[in-house]
C-alpha cells in the first residue's frame, strides 16, 4: 500500500502538470456544463437535475479515456520497464491510477455543482449521497475499464481506436448527450448492455427523482463487479513491457470485464424498467417546459 | 575462492526463429566490474536483462546474489540497481521527485541531497525530466540505480549515444563505484569504456561467449603480435604480406590493411621493400600495440562495430 501511495502523489502532480489533462478533465466537462444547462435546460428548473445528470456522467466517463492512454503511452516509452526493475508491482500501478484518477475527478464534479448552483440557480439536486455513491463507482468502475483496454493492446493507435469506438458508444448510447428513448428501439435495447447507461440512469435518478441508492442497487452491483473483473484481469494481464504483445486471446478477456453487464442488459431487456423509467424522465421534462404547463 | 557473486551456467534465449543466447556462462565476484564486449545483436541485453529478472531463459543457469532473478520478487530487486538501455521517465516528473518516488520503494535507502551532490544534480534538483540533457539524463539514471545501496549493479550500454566528454564524465563515475568495490555488470560495443573499467571482460558475438579474462590477458592472448594499421596507393597482394618477415597475420579493411607483426622492425623494412618492388607506395602507416578491437577482429573476422 505504501507503493500505491508514493505512486498516486506522484501521479497526481503528473497530471496538474499536464496541459492536456486539464483541457479534457477540467475545462471540457465546464464547456459541457455550459452547453448542456444553457441549451437544453434553459428556462426549465425541472429539466436542470436530469441534465446536470448527464453532465457528471460525462465527466465520470472521462476516466476511462485518459487511464489507458496514459498507461499505453507509459509502456511506448520504456517508463514502465523502469518501475519494473524497483520493488513495485502491477496492483500498486493499477491502484494508484485509480486513486489519484478519483481524486483529480471529484474536485471538477464540485466545481460543476457550484457553477449550476451559482450560474444556472439550481436549488435542486436530488439525493446527493446516491449521487456521491454513483460517481464514486463510476470514477472506479470507467478507470478500471480504461485499465483493461490498456492491458490488451499493442500500441498507441490500437488504443486509440478502440477508445474511440468505446466512446461513441457511451456518448451516444447512454442517454449521456442523446435521450435514450427517442433513439430507435434496437439500439434502446443495444444500451441496456452498456455500463455508462446505467450510471447516466442513477445519476439521474438521483438528482432528478432524488431516489435512494437502494432503488439502483442491480447498476450498484454491476459497477462493483466490472470493477473487481477488470481489476483483477488488468493486473493478471499488465505489461510492464513494449515488447510483450497481448495475444488475441488475451483480448476476448475484455468481454469477460463486462458480464456483470450483460447480465444486467438481459435482466433489464425483460425487466424494461429503465426504459420506462427514462420514458417518464423526458414526458415529464417536457410537460413541465411547454408554456401551456407552466 | 569465495561464491561468486553472479553465476551464469550455459543460458539459452530464443525469440521466436531468432537465436539470441547459445549457452552463455561466467561467473563474477563480489566486488568485481565484469564487462559484456560485443556488437550489437550480441546478446549482451538479454543477458543483462535475465540476470535483472525481466526476462525469463528457455534454459540455463543463472543466480544473482544467492538468488534466481525470475523467482525471487521484491527480495531479488532490493539488492539490485540498474541502468537499463531503452527506458525513460514520465516527462513532467523533477529530477528530485524522480529520486524520492523511487528510493519511497526500497528499505535501504540512501539521501536525495547526497545523489543529487554526487551526480552533479543538485542544481537541477527542480528541473522536468523532459528538460534535461542526454547526460543529466543518463546521471539521474545512475543516481537511481544506487539510491537503494544495492550490491549488485547492472548498466546496460551506460553511455551508448553520448558524446565523448559526457562518456567520460560517466566513466569517472563508475571508477568511483569500483573503488568502492561495488560489483558492477556493464554492457558495451566502446573498446575504450571495457579496457578502462573493466576487471574481467567476456567477448559476445552472435549469442556466445568467445573469450574471457582481464584485459591484460585477452590482449597477451592476441598472439603476442603488434598492430600495424597499413594504407597504400594501390590494392596489393594479402599472399605476398603473409610472406615478409615477422608477419604473423594480414587482413584488409575497407580502405587500409591492419597488419600484425611479432618483429615490428622487420617487418617494416620488408613491407617498404616489397612495396617499392611492386611499384607501390605506402601513404600511411600506424602502430599500436594489441587492442580488444584486435582481439575481437582475430576471434570473429569482423570489426566491434561492423
Amino acid at each position: 500500500m505504501k507503493n500505491a501511495i508514493a505512486l498516486t502523489i506522484s501521479r497526481i502532480r503528473l497530471s496538474l502538470r499536464n496541459r492536456l489533462f486539464l483541457i479534457f478533465s477540467l475545462i471540457m466537462p465546464l464547456v459541457f456544463l455550459f452547453l448542456f444547462l444553457g441549451i437544453f435546460a434553459r428556462n426549465n428548473v425541472h429539466a436542470q437535475p436530469f441534465v446536470l445528470a448527464q453532465v457528471i456522467a460525462l465527466t465520470v466517463m472521462g476516466n476511462f479515456w485518459g487511464l489507458s492512454v496514459q498507461l499505453v503511452m507509459w509502456r511506448e516509452q520504456g517508463v514502465l520497464r523502469r518501475f519494473r526493475l524497483a520493488p513495485v508491482g502491477p496492483s500498486a500501478m493499477l491502484i494508484s491510477s485509480i486513486i489519484s484518477n478519483y481524486v483529480l475527478t471529484l474536485p471538477t464534479i464540485a466545481i460543476e455543482f457550484y457553477l449550476a448552483r451559482t450560474v444556472f440557480h439550481m436549488t435542486s439536486f436530488g439525493n446527493l449521497f446516491a449521487v456521491f455513491i454513483m460517481a464514486t463507482l463510476g470514477i472506479v468502475s470507467f478507470a478500471s475499464l480504461g485499465l483493461i483496454i490498456a492491458s490488451v493492446t499493442n500500441t498507441m493507435q490500437e488504443t486509440q481506436v478502440i477508445n474511440q469506438l468505446i466512446w461513441f458508444a457511451f456518448l451516444f448510447l447512454s442517454g449521456a448527450t442523446v435521450p435514450l428513448t427517442i433513439l430507435p428501439g434496437f439500439v434502446q435495447t443495444a444500451a441496456l448492455f452498456l455500463p455508462a447507461t446505467y450510471l447516466v440512469d442513477g445519476l439521474q435518478r438521483a438528482m432528478g427523482q432524488g431516489l435512494n441508492v437502494n432503488v439502483m442497487l442491480p447498476a450498484i452491483t454491476s459497477l462493483i463487479g466490472t470493477t473487481i473483473i477488470a481489476l483483477v484481469l488488468s493486473a493478471q494481464l499488465f505489461r510492464w513491457d513494449p515488447e510483450q504483445k497481448a495475444t488475441p486471446r488475451a483480448k476476448l478477456w475484455v468481454v469477460a470485464a463486462v458480464i456483470p453487464f450483460l447480465i444486467l442488459g438481459f435482466w433489464e431487456a425483460s425487466n424494461g424498467k429503465l426504459q420506462k423509467n427514462a420514458q417518464v424522465n423526458l414526458q415529464r421534462i417536457e410537460q413541465q417546459s411547454s408554456p401551456s404547463q407552466k | 575462492m569465495p561464491e561468486p557473486i553472479i553465476e551464469v551456467q550455459d543460458l539459452k534465449k530464443n525469440y521466436g526463429a531468432t537465436v539470441a543466447l547459445r549457452g552463455i556462462s561466467f561467473a563474477v565476484q563480489e566486488g568485481e566490474v565484469f564487462g559484456l564486449l560485443g556488437p550489437n545483436g550480441a546478446g549482451k541485453t538479454t543477458t543483462v536483462e535475465i540476470l535483472e529478472g525481466l526476462r525469463q531463459p528457455d534454459t540455463g543457469r543463472v543466480s544473482v546474489c544467492g538468488l534466481n532473478p525470475q523467482a525471487s520478487g521484491d527480495a531479488f530487486k532490493e539488492m539490485i540497481g540498474g541502468v537499463l538501455q531503452s527506458t525513460s521517465l514520465p516527462d513532467k516528473i523533477r529530477v528530485s521527485e524522480a529520486l524520492e518516488l523511487f528510493s519511497s520503494f526500497y528499505k535501504r535507502r540512501r539521501s536525495t541531497d547526497d545523489l543529487l551532490k554526487r551526480f552533479g544534480l543538485t542544481e537541477k534538483r527542480g528541473a522536468l525530466y523532459s528538460t534535461l540533457s542526454g547526460g543529466q539524463k543518463q546521471r539521474l539514471a545512475l543516481a537511481m540505480a544506487l539510491l537503494n545501496e544495492p550490491r549488485v549493479v547492472f548498466l546496460d550500454e551506460p553511455t551508448a549515444g553520448l558524446d565523448p566528454q559526457v562518456r567520460r564524465e560517466i566513466y569517472s563515475i563508475i571508477e568511483e563505484l569500483k573503488q568502492e568495490k561495488k560489483t558492477i555488470l556493464i554492457t558495451t560495443h566502446y573498446i575504450e569504456e571495457a579496457e578502462r573499467l573493466c576487471d574481467t571482460v567476456a567477448i559476445v558475438d552472435t549469442g556466445k561467449v568467445i573469450a574471457m579474462g582481464t584485459p591484460r590477458q585477452l590482449k597477451q592472448s592476441s598472439a603476442g603480435t603488434t598492430r600495424m594499421e597499413v594504407r597504400v596507393a594501390q590494392p596489393f597482394d594479402l599472399d605476398a604480406i603473409h610472406k615478409l618477415e615477422g608477419v604473423a597475420d594480414c587482413k584488409a579493411f575497407d580502405g587500409y590493411f591492419v597488419v600484425h607483426s611479432n618483429a615490428v622492425p622487420r617487418s617494416i623494412v620488408a613491407l617498404v621493400k616489397h612495396l617499392e618492388a611492386t611499384g607501390n607506395e605506402l601513404a600511411g602507416l600506424e602502430i599500436a600495440t594489441p587492442s580488444l578491437e584486435d582481439v575481437f577482429i582475430e576471434l570473429t573476422g569482423r570489426r566491434l562495430r561492423d
